[in-house]
């Protein structure tokens, strides 16, 4: 069964952009792609453990603002050094003007 | 088989070796390094490292390395290099053939002018085990005498502070950082430091630095001294170009590298901290950057050209600094700077713009609590290597999002 959890209305969050999203303890970056598509993941660089809502998007690229780790944040895969172990994404859906992601 | 010899074994010939695999590299690698460990990230060792004294966190575990089919050789140096033969002469004895050589040397710090002798409180920090003494004598109340206030100094200052050591930095120029930050963010870091309790002596002439049985002490030209727990140098690196001066390589403040990472030596390569080298984007000047992620790209440039890629090299230098819970970020060269413009962004933080006589943006420095400056330099790194001249009004507007300036 899916646990839905509202993050924020679509407008919160700017085309090619990422927000930060806190949760029951756990932290997530939510991303709005060019393409106008919501995806999430979880919130900290899989290297360091740095928020990944301060890096920047580009296409469908998370940039971790550290140490320029680069993930896909559509599928979570790690783009090469200096990361190399993979993130964690979430199933997202928008209703009624809200994001939401699905937490299992 | 074909077979490509790495020497000295860190971040930089870490990522090429990986890189050759990854690029489909098939013959032999073998990766030669001084140190015992695997090669290990550095740039904790001034920060986390100090204060937590926890193990080198490693570039890769050995599992990855033997997967990848790279022989490491750990503890072992290479004595010298006959170019004509193809041929490494290592300190085990044996001699190493290769079909191509990657010089990853990196530096190491530079000493403290008429130091002689193996001093046990005067130290240097460039290795994990440098941190480790230096840890082991930071206990809460011990003098700490810091000589150097560039990055360095001013990390492990603040790693001291938290541990609990009383700090004293001493500076011989007029400001801290006075190396490629601007004197506006160097005046913020100074700020911190002080309120933090480090005390800062800019513009000190030292005469010398003397270790006796009682402790340490650094002794001023006015014939004022300092006494300290421990004394650590931090004035800078040099160059580990010595294997490559000997075999006869071009050397010129680094070992001398074209756009491609070539020596002047047939089937040679160098990357990294040891290497000069033109830089893009500032009309082909020469440069040797002792910076984390320039050793990570050019280790994967080298790769590449190793294989025949003939990439040329097009990055924009980009460094940081922690302290504290400042962060400060830095891309491009601001020396030449006709104009410089403040940006205010969130809780504090702001970014300098660095613009030459004709608009273009050269450099940007930011400084602010955690990664509040990051995004923002990115995109100005972007911007420098795509060559903009961004309106100075709108670089200064907060409101306006620097990737719109980007695109335009």
């Amino acid at each position: 069964m899916s646990n839905w959890v509202e993050v924020c209305a679509t407008g919160e969050i700017d085309e090619e952009d990422v927000i930060r999203f806190d949760h029951d303890g756990k932290t997530f970056a939510v991303y709005r792609s060019p393409d106008d598509r919501f995806f999430a993941t979880d919130g900290l660089c899989t290297h360091e453990k740095v928020h990944l809502a301060d890096g920047l998007v580009m296409d469908d690229i998370i940039e971790c603002p550290k140490h320029n780790g680069r993930f896909s944040y559509m599928t979570g895969e790690a783009k090469g050094a200096p990361v190399c172990v993979d993130l964690k994404t979430y199933p997202v859906k928008v209703e009624d003007g809200s994001v939401f992601i699905s937490l299992g | 088989m074909t077979q490509i010899v790495i020497i000295g074994a860190g971040e930089c010939g870490a990522r090429a070796a990986f890189a050759l695999r990854e690029k489909g590299f098939a013959g032999k690698i073998m990766f030669i390094g001084a140190e015992d460990h695997l090669p290990y990230e550095r740039p904790p060792l001034s920060k986390d490292a100090l204060l937590q004294g926890h193990a080198p966190k490693l570039v890769s575990e050995a599992e990855r390395y033997e997967a990848a089919g790279i022989t490491v050789l750990t503890g072992i140096s290479a004595e010298s290099i006959d170019p004509a033969a193809k041929v490494v002469r290592l300190s085990d004895g044996r001699s190493q053939p290769y079909d191509q050589l990657l010089l990853t040397t990196g530096a190491r710090p530079r000493p403290f002018p008429g130091l002689s002798g193996a001093c046990q409180r005067i130290r240097t920090l460039r290795t994990h085990g440098d941190a480790v003494a230096i840890r082991a004598a930071l206990q809460p109340g011990r003098h700490l005498a810091i000589i150097g206030g560039g990055f360095i100094g001013l990390e492990l200052a603040a790693a001291a502070r938290k541990l609990g050591a009383r700090v004293t930095l001493v500076e011989g120029l007029p400001r801290i950082l006075s190396r490629g930050v601007p004197e506006e963010l160097a005046a913020v870091v100074a700020e911190r430091h002080k309120a933090e309790g480090v005390e800062i002596h800019c513009g000190a002439k030292i005469r010398s630095l003397q270790e006796d049985s009682e402790g340490v002490s650094v002794l001023f030209e006015d014939d004022s001294t300092l006494d300290a727990d421990l004394i650590v140098v931090g004035i800078g690196a040099i160059p580990n170009v010595e294997l490559a001066r000997d075999a006869g390589l071009a050397i010129d403040n680094g070992i001398a590298v074209d756009t491609h990472l070539r020596t002047s030596a047939p089937d040679i390569f160098a990357a990294g901290d040891c290497c000069s080298f033109p830089l893009a984007h500032y009309a082909g000047r020469r440069l040797r950057l002792e910076a984390w992620r320039n050793a990570q790209e050019q280790g994967q440039l080298a790769a590449a050209n190793l294989l025949g890629a003939g990439e040329a090299i097009t990055a924009v230098p980009w460094f940081w600094s922690d302290q504290y819970d400042l962060t400060l970020q830095i891309a491009g060269i601001a020396d030449g700077a006709a104009q410089t413009v403040r940006r205010e962004v969130a809780d504090g933080a702001f970014i300098l713009f660095h613009l030459d006589a004709g608009g273009r943006l050269i450099a940007a420095s930011g400084i602010g609590p955690g990664n509040t400056v990051a995004r923002d330099i990115r995109l100005a790194e972007m911007m420098i290597a795509a060559g903009i001249h961004p309106d100075p009004a709108a670089l200064a507007a907060p409101a306006i999002k620097l990737k719109t300036l980007l695109a335009a």
